[in-house]
């Protein structure tokens, strides 16, 4: 059984300045976005308090409000998580002496009438914690994307390099974009999934360039583009089982996951369907944009990665 | 002939898998509910305790399914959550204070797997529930401390060596002293720098000595604050009695401490965050404390209230402070009025003993400071913490105290065992506050775990039959590879002590089972395209997996990266994820690379072949 039946190449370069347009738009309207919307920082970030309560039959969310203003917390932002039992409560981070009690105050403020209220996860973050994971976060990003680009210039070349790292950017551009426009909260483990993401993504570019570095050097009389071209389609198959694979299983998480990781799913579905994009025209439209081209593959005598090491199979 | 496996690959292949499943078999057993007994103070655990607590089960009819008896430890099994918690306060009251009575979820490893040193993958605080604090300790409050000591040490060194001089007071971080004329300045720079090594001395104009720490000796004051910290949280924690406690340091000035299983998060807070000392000081009786409540406080003295609103006016000097602590009981007395019994160290001993020889038949204040943070910030960002001091009792010295003591005048026992507790807890340099919790409550914990499962049991299975359905024999070879690698995560998991699984580390292994069948597309799309031109099976396989090899390598290679990065920089659940997907890499190209190979060799290799089901 075979997915697609390729008998000629496919001209994917074809549709090369169409697809940079695509890409341009997404990502103008990405950053556009974030400026305007920002990101739904979630508690990691802004800090706060987060509480989790389970009620042993449908919760009245209105009387839980009620109950809470009256305990002093008219701020509180209560939802149902999950499902109709359960609650979600969250109180901005305050000035104020108690910081670190107030979880433990609301619950005995919804205990207060004999509720049967079962604690189901309490979550304060410090405001400076906040402020310091955010610039954490951020610097991991810019420091994998920095590691990454230095590994692959120096097993591929500088083009590949900046181009599998355009890439990447894109991917984490549009994915912040989509949670800035549905305002989806933003989170550590969002983060840990865009981390993922990257690491997808470029899998993905890496098995491509791969590739294209092997036919510049088997095909001698074709244009880069059309190289790009063979290689794109001599790895489709691969890409596209792949991508089905990790779908599959991504899914599996999305719904049967539970609420907890939800938003977790979200980012790695969204990012795998870009980062399978961007595999395709992203990196290689812009490594052919810097153009590459024969002779910068070709140099003297390449040795064949893993040559010189004892066969591991 | 192609494809065929040297025997070492054989021998290797069976070696690790054999070592991995034989670690992950510890997961299959599961946990038993039990009870954790260690002695808390002055008390041994023995075989007469085991007897004890048996024989005290068996009275209250709680069925027990094992009990072994370790070094320091007794465990309990039981059978079930609701027979652990009777289980609990019924040992509990019937040992009392002596011993620490935990709840503990305790591994059911056979013994032989356990003396291999096999045991089950930790759990996250998120899927067995429990609380996480993490805690920052006030360094102002530290350098303070060790300027106050710095400026007392330098009177007393400079009186002993007659050395006079005007002042010497803390100015800013530093402190200054100042001096009648420039020789005196010169021979006592010359002295306190001999003496100090690690402070900085300048001088200013007006006869003045500026003296700074070095950077060293400020690190030295930091360190040490955590140090003593995380010392006293652990003897709080034990007070606690949690099983398996972790209190580490984060970063220069922050505590982590995890607490699995603990249900009642208000108290575990209320003990971990009290910040509390004593000081014994004389009440000052020359003084009438009427004229200090208009205002007119003597300089030797200060004013202080007693829970009552009782004000009394006491003397500066600390006759004692409550770091020479080594123990302290609640009781009650023969009239069964509720006391502490205190013991000191030798040098608080002696300490007390000639502050109150000539002080016998006065009144003597024992008085309780707290340190509770505002919740506030100052400019730079440290949290303020106020100090409140309060008088707990003022009793009249009846004869000469020693090393051991008692206080009385305490409202109820309830009152008498917390005021004990935390003295045992010792007195800290530097109070701490909680700047991060996360509580997870037990039926989360519970329901994380299954979600998990489920959902790596769902994508398995989607995956399993996706590559059976596509790659047909070949797919179940990928698939043979696929289960091992699960099996080799766990075992490598159940290996490592540190690593512990996370609901984000599950949701890692789900995401490693459909990246982990990535290398084997590779190679199976690689073989079909050798096929297409031309080649024989045989020559298929052999250039299939050669050619896939470096990109496999990239391509892992390059996420490993990510990976590391995320183990950097996250902290507790994201630290999970990525030692998870580190792991799954690791193991994936193993399985995809070697076992399939191994078994491709032993199915197709070295014959002639027509045609390749793929």
């Amino acid at each position: 059984m075979q997915l697609l039946k390729l008998n000629s190449t496919v001209k994917f370069m074809k549709l090369r300045i169409p697809a940079m347009l695509v890409s341009a738009l997404l990502i103008l309207g990405s950053i556009t976005s974030l400026a305007i919307n920002q990101l739904n920082w979630g508690l990691d970030f802004t800090g706060g308090t987060l509480i989790e309560v389970g009620y042993p039959e449908a919760a009245k969310l209105d009387e839980i409000r009620i109950q809470l203003n009256e305990a002093g917390f008219p701020d509180a932002v209560v939802q149902n998580f999950g499902s109709s039992q359960d609650v979600l409560i969250r109180i901005a981070p305050r000035e104020g002496v108690k910081a670190a009690q107030i979880g433990d105050e609301i619950m005995a403020s919804l205990r207060a009438d004999g509720a049967d209220v079962d604690m189901r996860r309490i979550e304060f973050v410090g405001p400076q914690v906040g402020e310091e994971l955010t610039e954490q976060g951020g610097l991991a990003m810019l420091t994998a994307l920095i590691c990454i680009l230095l590994y692959v210039m120096m097993r591929f070349e500088w083009r590949f390099a900046l181009g599998s790292v355009a890439a990447l950017a894109h991917d984490v551009i549009i994915t912040l974009g989509l949670f800035s426009v549905l305002q989806l909260e933003f989170d550590l483990t969002i983060l840990a999934a865009i981390l993922a993401v990257i690491g997808y993504s470029l899998n993905d570019t890496i098995v491509v360039s791969d590739r294209i570095r092997e036919n510049f050097r088997k095909i001698r009389k074709e244009e880069p583009e059309g190289i790009i071209n063979i290689s794109l389609t001599q790895t489709l198959n691969r890409t596209i089982i792949t991508s089905v694979t990790t779908i599959l299983v991504l899914l599996a998480l999305f719904f049967k996951g539970g609420a907890l990781i939800h938003g977790f799913s979200t980012a790695l579905l969204f990012g795998v369907v870009i980062g399978t994009y961007s595999s395709i025209y992203i990196s290689s439209s812009v490594a052919l944009l810097l153009g590459i081209s024969k002779e910068d593959l070709i140099p003297e005598q390449v040795e064949k990665e893993g040559e010189d090491l004892d066969p591991l199979l | 002939m192609l494809n065929k496996t040297p025997i070492w690959k054989y021998f290797l292949v069976i070696i690790v898998l054999g070592m991995c499943a034989l670690y992950a078999m510890p997961n299959l057993y599961g946990e038993d509910h039990a009870i954790q007994i260690s002695a808390s103070r002055n008390a041994v655990v023995n075989e007469q305790l085991l007897t004890r607590v048996e024989s005290t089960l068996a009275a209250a009819e709680i069925e027990t399914k094992r009990s072994e008896l370790d070094a320091d430890k007794l465990l309990i099994r039981l059978f079930d959550a609701d027979t652990q918690l009777v289980a609990r306060e019924t040992i509990q009251r019937a040992l009392g204070d002596d011993y620490i009575v935990a709840m503990n979820l305790a591994p059911d490893t056979p013994e032989w797997l356990a003396n291999l040193g096999g045991a089950p993958m930790k759990l996250g605080l998120d899927l067995r529930g429990g609380v996480h604090f993490l805690m920052e300790v006030d360094m102002n409050s530290a350098i303070a401390k060790a300027q106050e000591d710095l400026v007392g040490d330098f009177r007393t060194s400079l009186r002993e060596e007659k050395l006079r001089y005007r002042s010497v007071k803390p100015v800013g971080q530093n402190v200054q002293v100042q001096f009648r004329d420039q020789d005196t300045l010169d021979s006592a720079k010359f002295f306190l720098r001999n003496r100090n090594g690690d402070l900085l001395f300048t001088e200013r104009d007006g006869l003045v000595l500026d003296v700074a720490f070095s950077e060293n000796r400020l690190r030295l004051i930091r360190d040490n604050a955590v140090k003593q910290n995380i010392t006293i949280i652990r003897e709080r924690v034990n007070q606690l009695g949690v099983a398996e406690p972790v209190v580490q340091k984060q970063g220069a000035e922050r505590i982590v401490v995890q607490l699995p299983g603990i249900q009642d998060t208000a108290k575990a807070k209320e003990i971990l965050n009290a910040t509390a000392t004593l000081e014994f000081r004389m009440v000052d009786e020359d003084n009438d404390v009427r004229d200090a409540l208009n205002g007119r406080v003597p300089p030797s003295s200060i004013l202080l209230n007693d829970r009552a609103g009782q004000p009394y006016l006491l003397k500066k000097r600390v006759m004692l402070t409550g770091n020479h602590i080594v123990d302290a009981n609640s009781g009650v007395d023969e009239y069964g009025v509720p006391q502490v019994n205190i013991s000191l160290d030798s040098k608080g001993g002696n300490k007390m003993s000639q502050g109150t020889k000539d002080n016998i038949g006065n009144p003597m204040a024992t008085v309780f400071i707290e340190y509770k943070t505002t919740g506030e910030r100052d400019a730079n960002g440290n949290l303020i913490f106020e100090k409140k001091e309060e008088i707990i009792s003022v009793a009249t010295i009846q004869a000469r105290l020693g090393a051991s003591f008692r206080i009385t005048g305490l409202d109820s026992p309830k009152e008498a065992r917390d005021l004990a507790l935390l003295l045992r807890a010792g007195a800290l340099i530097a109070p701490i506050s909680i700047v991060e919790e996360r509580t997870v409550g037990p039926s989360l914990g519970a329901e994380n775990i299954q979600l998990g499962m489920i959902a790596i049991q769902s994508g398995l299975a989607l995956v399993l039959i996706f590559m059976l359905i596509y790659y047909k024999a070949f797919g179940v070879v990928a698939n043979i590879a696929l289960v091992t690698n699960l099996v080799m995560i766990v075992g490598i998991m159940s290996m490592i002590p540190g690593a512990t699984l996370t609901l984000p580390g599950m949701a890692g292994i789900v995401l490693t089972v459909g990246m982990a069948v990535d290398a084997n597309v590779l190679i199976y799309e690689r073989i079909r395209e050798e096929i297409r031109e031309g080649r024989s099976p045989q020559q298929a396989i052999h250039h299939g997996y050669d050619s896939a090899f470096s990109t496999i390598l990239d391509a892992n290679i390059t996420t490993f990266i990510a990976g590391l990065i995320l183990f950097a920089i996250g902290t507790g659940p994201i630290k999970g994820f990525s030692i998870t997907l580190m792991i799954g890499i690791i193991t994936s190209m193993f399985t995809a690379i070697v076992v399939t190979r191994v078994l491709v060799n032993a199915v197709w290799g070295g014959r002639r072949i027509e045609k390749l089901w793929i």
